[in-house]
């Protein structure tokens, strides 16, 4: 079984792999000796294989979204190596990072935080475009208002503020902005918590509609197991920092090996059965 | 906090810039700049000048010819008493009528009193000064101006001390009517914020009489931010009280400092300026004294 | 919210075109007629018939006493419109000699009476509002600037260039600034031309002030630094410098504007009060600071009401910035929330 999983995943080249990765978070109190110590990650090893979704799962405070946050070197680890398209990333300069900025993009969870009030759609998808430099003024737009038809929203309201779209609609704009400059591989932190039902799905159709048209790979990050069994072709579980579980999606629904991987697989099934099997003092 | 005492230090980098100053020559012949050591260079003249200021000895006033520190104790003594008497007035009055302010919010009792602040914050200090001079000197309700009336060693003690008082009210008025309309507005935006929280509610819910909810309940939750503003607010009452201070006459620091700057009376300036900060420190030290006090927050920390 | 600028913008346009407006030259001095309490206006004459434009009649010293005045019904002046009277400099530039309005000589109109050298107040308050307001305004730049450089600096970059920052803005919110302006003014040359006065005025109360604005200012670096759409903003590798301009400048603005209108009031009352006290501008140039001088002469207190006329004009510009301010502020909070 495990020569066979080997042999699956030897077959394209990863696309970023994650070794041994560590980070602390630290904070001290002013004034005082007390420290309050939080391993976010501890020793991960994860691997992102290219043109797949790839989800990573886990309750609050297991460490998804830092690891996340590392992988498009938001945050710096204290320990460990990161690689993306063969290259060892972790330790680059902000000068050699230039190059690699475009190919790792985000979309986050708060749609409402991650876009400036004071833009408009057309100055928030075009930003990104304007800092790389790549094209002039006219052209920007002409792309943001392409990028904006792309996702779904009409190009006509491209000088309305960020503020005047919906949840849904906020997530598309933002899902623009972050293929603008045509990324590899696009991370999304949560980016589908928080929205109804109808609307995830439409964003979720979007997402596939534009993996196939540019070659995207997706690492989602999600509390929502169900929602990921429904996507993800790889699943990673985390814990309290590490990785606890990981294979297809076959392999993790069909025969969890995590006592905590079962838990959530439990708790994704209806209220009734999730109030049965819930036992008191059960770990969280 | 505890580097306020770099202000302790600050006036005390002033004295280096004396010997840029060519303005003293002309004031004092070569025989004097030596006996007062001016000749010398300026690091062993500030080191001496340091020691001196610690042993009590504050310097030589050249225009009045006494040591600056005999100078220094009486008017610092006046300007303590002016914006010690102006603060607790103040106070006094814009806690309670803030507090019953803040009750009534909504009310035409607080349209009418941020009308009125309003305008009086509008109004600098020193036309209120002007003003208040004028009605009196018009009206002679209350000596206008000085300390003492002409005649004053005769009069008996209690005589002295009601004419003291009498001399005093037209500074001090001035200095609350001054600093009034800002406190009051802060006080009752402080109560009127307390006053909406849930705790509140839930303590008048429960029946507790009017009175004791104001000042039992909501006043110390609104105290902290008052009490930083007191700290705040010593260093613009002494700055309010030395043009005061000169403009009625009130022979405290500020006239002091004011001759002493006209006449180049250097270590008069430099004495009246430490001793200010000294207050000022003082009123600040004070005020965290009260926080730690008032409000247990601040203690855990 | 308009009516209070517009306000404001008509009392600083009248100080603008103080040349043009004042009758006459601000240091002109008529030694004949000291303290001559405000030209009446009459618009009915001594025969009882209405005139729509107003006349006055001049003002004679009554014989044998001193400053006490009486109007010769003799010969009535009508007030006339530009006329043509002392030279004056538009804007430092042009020169030019027609006068709003006036009176043919020997009369004098002195619509806020005059001072103990015959000077008219009237054109005095007007020239001295230029350095008074003047100083007031530039000095107000100066504290934005330093405000808004250190605050954002402090908000962006954070650890001890913060601390620092905020320890020394603290210092400088607790001095007492009056104290401060004067040991700086002792530890100077007393007789200094009046531009060098003026300059050293301004960038002395500037200086003294930037402590509040820089610590608003670093409050709303600090919370914008924060925000998702910065740290997205890093993902596609902005500088530091594109974040600043583009995502956290644009919200200092509204704060920066309600200081503004706070803080010239204060500036203005500050560069009075050092004039007041005779260390900043001095005669003959006028600033209301100098012109409220007179006041602490006690007879010119008692007798000489109209020497009060540069206070009601600080408190009309106070009023005004003061309402402007009160409205930008409630803007500012009805947008953020």
């Amino acid at each position: 079984m495990a020569a066979e999983q080997a042999a699956k995943r030897a077959v394209k080249p990863a696309l970023a792999r994650v070794k041994a990765l560590s980070k602390q978070y630290v904070q001290r109190r002013a004034f005082s000796r007390t420290k309050f110590v939080v391993d976010a990650l501890k020793n991960v090893d994860l691997e992102i294989q290219p043109e797949c979704l790839t989800a990573l799962v886990g309750s609050s405070g297991s460490g998804k979204s830092t690891l996340a946050s590392c992988l498009a070197m938001l945050e710096k680890a204290d320990a460990g190596e990161i690689w993306f398209e063969r290259e060892e990333i972790s330790h680059c300069s902000a000068r050699e990072l230039a190059w690699l900025r475009p190919k790792i993009q985000m979309v986050f969870q708060d749609s409402a935080g991650a876009l400036n009030p004071l833009f408009s759609a057309a100055q928030i998808i075009a930003e990104p475009l304007e800092v790389q430099g790549r094209e002039s003024g006219r052209q920007v737009r002409r792309r943001a208002c392409e990028l904006m038809e792309e996702v779904g929203l009409s190009a006509d309201w491209a000088d309305r503020s960020a503020l005047a779209f919906s949840g849904g609609q906020r997530q598309r704009l933002a899902i623009a902005r972050a293929i603008a400059l045509q990324p590899t591989l696009l991370i999304l932190d949560e980016s589908l918590s928080g929205l109804d039902l109808v609307t995830q799905a439409q964003i979720l159709n979007l997402l596939a509609d534009i993996r196939v048209t540019h070659s995207l790979t997706y690492l989602l990050i999600s509390h929502d197991l169900s929602l990921v069994g429904q996507v993800a072709d790889h699943i990673a579980v985390m814990h309290r920092g590490t990785i606890i579980e990981r294979g297809t999606r076959q392999e993790v629904f069909g025969g969890a090996q995590h006592e905590h991987t079962r838990e959530l697989l439990a708790s994704t099934q209806t209220l009734e059965s999730a109030f049965r099997t819930a036992r008191p003092g059960m770990r969280p | 906090m505890l580097c306020f005492l770099f202000a302790d230090l600050a006036p005390g980098s002033f004295f280096d810039e004396i010997t840029l100053n060519p303005q003293i020559s002309p004031e004092t012949v070569a025989a004097l700049r030596s006996h007062y050591g001016l000749d010398q260079p300026t690091p062993v003249r500030y080191v001496r000048w340091v020691t001196s200021v610690f042993k009590g000895e504050w310097g030589y006033s050249f225009a009045y010819n006494r040591s600056v520190s005999s100078l220094l104790t009486v008017r610092a003594g006046n300007t303590l008493l002016l914006t010690g008497m102006a603060t607790l007035l103040v106070w006094l009055i814009a806690v309670p009528l803030g507090i019953w302010i803040a009750d009534h919010s909504d009310g035409w009792v607080d349209r009418l009193c941020m009308r009125t602040t309003s305008v009086l914050l509008s109004v600098p200090e020193l036309v209120v000064a002007l003003g208040l001079l004028y009605l009196v000197v018009r009206t002679h309700v209350l000596p206008a101006g000085g300390m003492v009336s002409l005649g004053f060693d005769q009069l008996g003690r209690w005589s002295k001390l009601s004419d003291s008082m009498m001399h005093l009210m037209v500074p001090v008025i001035t200095l609350v009517l001054s600093s009034l309309p800002i406190l009051l507005r802060h006080v009752r935006a402080s109560m009127v914020e307390v006053l909406n929280t849930p705790f509140i509610h839930a303590a008048r819910g429960h029946g507790v009489a009017r009175a004791r909810l104001l000042f039992y309940y909501a006043l110390p939750a609104a105290a902290n931010p008052l009490i930083s503003l007191f700290g705040f607010s010593v260093g613009g009452l002494l700055s309010g009280s030395l043009l005061v201070e000169v403009v009625t006459g009130w022979p405290g620091l500020g006239p002091l400092l004011l001759e002493a700057t006209m006449s180049r009376d250097l270590y008069v300036v430099v004495g009246a300026v430490m001793s200010s900060t000294l207050l000022m420190i003082v009123g600040n030290l004070l005020a965290d004294v009260m926080l730690v006090a008032a409000d247990p927050r601040v203690r855990m920390q | 919210m308009w009516a209070a600028v517009i306000f404001l913008a008509l009392l600083h346009a009248v100080i603008v075109f103080a040349g043009f407006i004042a009758p006459y030259d601000p240091v002109g001095q008529n030694r004949d007629l000291p303290f001559v309490p405000p030209t009446r206006l009459h618009f009915i004459d001594a025969q009882g018939f209405f005139h729509i434009r107003p006349f006055i009649y001049q003002s004679t010293a009554r014989p044998q006493s001193l400053y006490e005045y009486e109007e010769s019904g003799v010969r009535a002046y009508p007030i006339q419109l530009f006329v043509r009277g002392p030279e004056y400099k538009i804007a430092g530039l042009f020169s030019s000699r027609i006068h709003l309005f006036s009176v043919e000589g020997p009369a004098q109109i002195f619509l806020a009476g005059s001072d103990n050298y015959g000077r008219d107040q009237f054109s005095r308050i007007l020239y001295g509002g230029r350095i008074s307001l003047g100083a007031g305004l530039l000095a107000t730049a100066i504290s934005l600037a330093l405000g808004l450089l250190l605050g954002t600096f402090s908000g962006f970059y954070g650890r001890w260039v913060d601390e620092s920052v905020m320890r020394t803005a603290e210092l400088f919110l607790v001095l007492p600034w009056l104290y401060l302006l004067l040991a700086v003014r002792a530890f100077l040359p007393l007789h200094i031309s009046p531009i060098q006065t003026f300059c050293l005025l301004v960038v002395v109360i500037g200086s003294v002030g930037w402590a509040r604005p820089a610590r608003l200012v670093r409050g709303i670096v600090l919370t914008a630094k924060t925000r998702k759409y910065v740290v997205a903003s890093r993902g596609f590798g902005a500088s530091d410098q594109h974040i600043l301009r583009r995502h956290v400048l644009p919200h200092t603005y509204g704060v920066l504007l309600t200081q503004a209108a706070l803080l010239v009031p204060q500036y203005v009352i500050a560069e009075v009060t050092l004039s007041f006290l005779g260390l900043g501008l001095s005669e003959p140039l006028p600033s209301w600071g100098n012109l409220l001088a007179n006041l602490q002469q006690y007879n010119v207190l008692v007798s000489y009401w109209w020497m009060f006329a540069p206070a009601l004009v600080l408190v009309v510009f106070s009023l005004g910035y003061l309402a402007v301010a009160d409205r930008i502020l409630k803007q500012l909070q009805s947008i953020t929330v």
